[in-house]
């Protein structure tokens, strides 16, 4: 009984040096976390520097500009880089991570640690987490939510010679717009008006060519309108769902939208370029992330009263918004594994992840949205809930740069550089990615 | 009383260390040829001629760069079927093509006639020379830069100044949307940068041309006009050939500007060859695939050039 006591007492003994230890040794690392430069990533600077405090661990950031992000970022987990520890990377790379051994399996680490994936919200697990989709297979945690939404000028929606200028026009109250023909109405009217002796224009869309810009602005249309990316009895079987009736529709009416509403000049444009119009007065809607809003929100010029949000508005096939967002993954290839899964444990936290969409991140865990409160916590909460419980995401297979470039191409050549009809650029659509799920033994 | 140390060889041989010295003595010239050179040989093979050799490897096989677990296997030639029974790929070709044809046409014009008035050496010719060279001097980066913000339609110097000329409203058009304009909004930057080039080349040949020929003419009575084409044209023309030669290749591989510019679009009307072949190699991860296309445009560049310069050799020889 002695030995037994003696062997337990050194057991205990053992940890209870073990532990500081441990920490110790966390002491002075320093783990770098690699993501987009954007306003959520300044929000995490200040979130990490908790942990810094609670684990010793410094935070190192990397942050590379949207255009120029997956570039980099998927160049280094190609050459096996040692840069990142832990990766915020997009939602479409979590299929060629997983398959590449980029990423570590988070599986046994969330069953370890107690960590319950059940926590955060399905949508976001889908989309940021689990490869292949549909299965129990996690490669990141769910950290920055994100759907495709929009935002007004609600001061100029609020000026009566606006208000019945529109109600002459259309014969009902300018109001956010409840259909995606409503939002065609709204921009069109606003589009060469003058105001305030400034003239103005209907819509920022996304019309990117290089990266991703125009597909998922299109994909607000598309979706709304009937698009499938493919039969869901018979996967990767694309005929008749990406080049249906409703597709054509959906595809000729962003090419309206994009030719009716834009300002002067924009046909290349993306996120930046939507937010410098907006924030300069120039349009009256504007097609964003909502990552973006709590800073226009806070917009000297554009923020506050002058400012309105409203989700993707449903079109003849019902409701649908282009997911965003991100997961955090531990890179495989990192010599501090250890703390970076004991910062994904930090954030994965109910008190973190609320501290999260405090500082102007976009947590997923259930603690923050399922809140009774969340949605009167900021002017654009309650419509981010809406997004995310109807999001579409591109495809996210280890091809998915093949197949979004292929878009971003088809689409471009349709609505911007006027070659051929939606269904040719749609069918042509079909023949490429064909190609590519051929390529991958897929077909 | 010491020999004095003459020639550069004595003062270079009693300046080597004594140790050196026992090495080398009775290598052969040849030995001590290839020890000098080998090291430039050495470098040459190994960023040169191996990356050229593992590319044309790569190209017979299905190798993506992001894939590095999937077994890599040997395909033969079907890249570069693909590659050349690609409708797209020949679309982009054509691209390139017109804009190489049209920039050169344009850049060896206007910097001829650049050079010629910069020869005739009137007063200040040295300050314009100086001012004509500067575009050239600058970094691609920032003239794409530039040009992106002086073509922008609202705010553009360039529109403008089109709708001072012209009367049409600046905002009425965009010269990097538009299919029509975009290809000639890089033709017109390009052509802003590389025509003090194809001066600066222009302006040799006609140093060249010595003296006592004008005075012959002038002798003769011809006049200034068949001065120009009898005398000036033909002994500037290799000069003219080499300036056309040099721009035509650097334009077939035109990336950066086209890049900054417009990304090839609006949809495909931009997208040179190089820009196909970036977003093939590291966008889509198809490494076999855009060795293939890098072996076809090197070919094409390098034979096409091989042919001019058998032209431009008849030429000098006339």
């Amino acid at each position: 009984m002695k030995r037994l006591l003696a062997t337990l007492g050194a057991v205990i003994a053992a940890v209870g040096i073990a532990a500081p230890a441990q920490d110790a040794q966390a002491q002075g690392k320093t783990l770098t976390l690699c993501w987009a430069a954007w306003d959520p990533a300044n929000a995490l600077v200040e979130l990490s520097k908790d942990f810094t405090a609670q684990s010793g661990v410094n935070m190192k950031f990397e942050f590379v500009p949207w255009p120029n992000f997956a570039d980099r970022m998927l160049n280094e987990l190609n050459s096996k880089g040692r840069l990142c520890d832990l990766l915020i990377g997009d939602s479409q790379w979590i299929g060629g991570s997983a398959e590449n051994g980029h990423y570590v399996k988070l599986n046994d680490f969330f069953a370890r640690e107690g960590i319950k994936i059940d926590d955060f919200m399905p949508a976001t697990v889908a989309g940021y987490a689990s490869w292949p989709k549909g299965t129990p297979n996690y490669w990141a945690l769910p950290a920055m939510g994100d759907a495709l939404g929009w935002t007004y000028r609600k001061d100029w929606f609020a000026r009566p010679d606006i208000q019945a200028a529109f109600k002459q026009r259309f014969n009902r109250d300018i109001a956010p717009p409840k259909t995606q023909a409503e939002l065609k109405d709204i921009a069109e009217f606003f589009q060469g008006r003058e105001i305030d002796g400034k003239r103005v224009y209907g819509a920022a869309i996304f019309t990117e060519r290089g990266s991703e810009g125009i597909t998922m602005g299109v994909a607000n249309a598309l979706h709304t309108h009937g698009f499938k990316y493919q039969d869901p009895n018979k996967p990767y079987s694309m005929e008749g769902f990406v080049n249906s009736a409703a597709s054509v529709a959906g595809l000729d009416f962003y090419k309206q939208l994009y030719k009716c509403c834009t300002p002067p000049g924009y046909s290349n444009s993306y996120m930046q370029e939507g937010l410098d119009a907006f924030k300069s007065g120039q349009v009256a809607l504007q097609m964003n992330w909502f990552a973006f809003f709590p800073g226009l929100h806070k917009d000297p010029n554009v923020g506050g009263d002058r400012i309105g949000f409203f989700v993707n508005p449903p079109g003849p096939a019902g409701r649908g918004s282009q997911l965003g967002g991100q997961g955090i993954s531990v890179v495989s290839y990192s010599q501090n594994r250890t703390e970076a899964l004991q910062y994904i444990k930090w954030f994965a936290s109910a008190d973190v992840q609320k501290k999260w969409w405090s500082l102007g991140g976009y947590s997923c865990h259930k603690a923050v949205l399922e809140d009774p409160n969340f949605a009167s916590t900021a002017p654009f909460a309650r419509d981010f809930l809406t997004a995310m419980g109807e999001v579409v995401d591109f495809w996210a297979e280890p091809s998915y740069a093949q197949l979004l470039l292929a878009m971003q191409k088809r689409i471009h050549d349709f609505v911007v550089a006027d070659q051929g009809t939606a269904k040719q650029a749609l069918d042509l659509l079909i023949q490429d990615w064909t190609k590519v799920f051929k390529e991958d033994g897929k077909i | 009383m010491p020999r004095t140390l003459n020639t550069l060889a004595e003062r270079a041989a009693a300046a080597t260390p004594q140790a050196v010295a026992r090495r080398v003595r009775g290598l052969s010239d040849r030995a001590v040829a290839w020890a000098f050179i080998s090291p430039t040989i050495v470098l040459l093979l190994a960023i040169n001629i191996f990356p050229l050799v593992w590319t044309i490897w790569l190209s017979f096989t299905n190798y993506r760069a992001n894939r590095p677990n999937a077994p890599v296997r040997w395909i033969g030639g079907d890249w570069y079927t693909d590659i050349l029974t690609n409708p797209d790929i020949w679309v982009a070709m054509q691209v390139t093509a017109r804009f190489v044809i049209a920039s050169i046409a344009i850049q060896t014009v206007l910097g001829f006639t650049l050079a010629w008035l910069i020869d005739r050496r009137f007063r200040g010719h040295g300050v314009w020379t100086t001012v004509i060279l500067l575009p050239m001097m600058l970094s691609p980066a920032v003239v794409g830069n530039f040009w992106t913000f002086l073509y922008q339609p609202q705010i553009g110097l360039f529109n403008y100044m089109v709708s001072f000329v012209t009367g049409v409203p600046p905002s009425s058009f965009q010269m990097l949307g538009d299919v029509t304009l975009s290809p000639w909004a890089i033709v017109i930057v390009d052509t802003w940068m590389w025509t003090p080039y194809v001066m600066l080349i222009c302006v040799a040949g006609l140093r060249s041309i010595p003296e006592h020929i004008y005075e012959a003419a002038e002798i003769d009575r011809a006049s200034a006009w068949r001065r120009f084409w009898s005398i000036t044209l033909p002994m500037a023309l290799p000069f003219i050939m080499l300036a056309v030669l040099f721009r035509g290749i650097e334009n077939f591989k035109m990336f950066d500007m086209v890049n900054l510019l417009t990304g090839g679009g609006p949809g495909s009307t931009t997208e040179v060859a190089s820009i196909t072949l970036k977003r093939e190699a590291f966008e889509k991860w198809r490494t076999g695939y855009s060795s293939a296309f890098a072996i076809i445009l090197f070919v094409t560049v390098f034979g096409l050039a091989n042919i001019y310069v058998k032209a431009l050799n008849r030429v000098k020889q006339r």
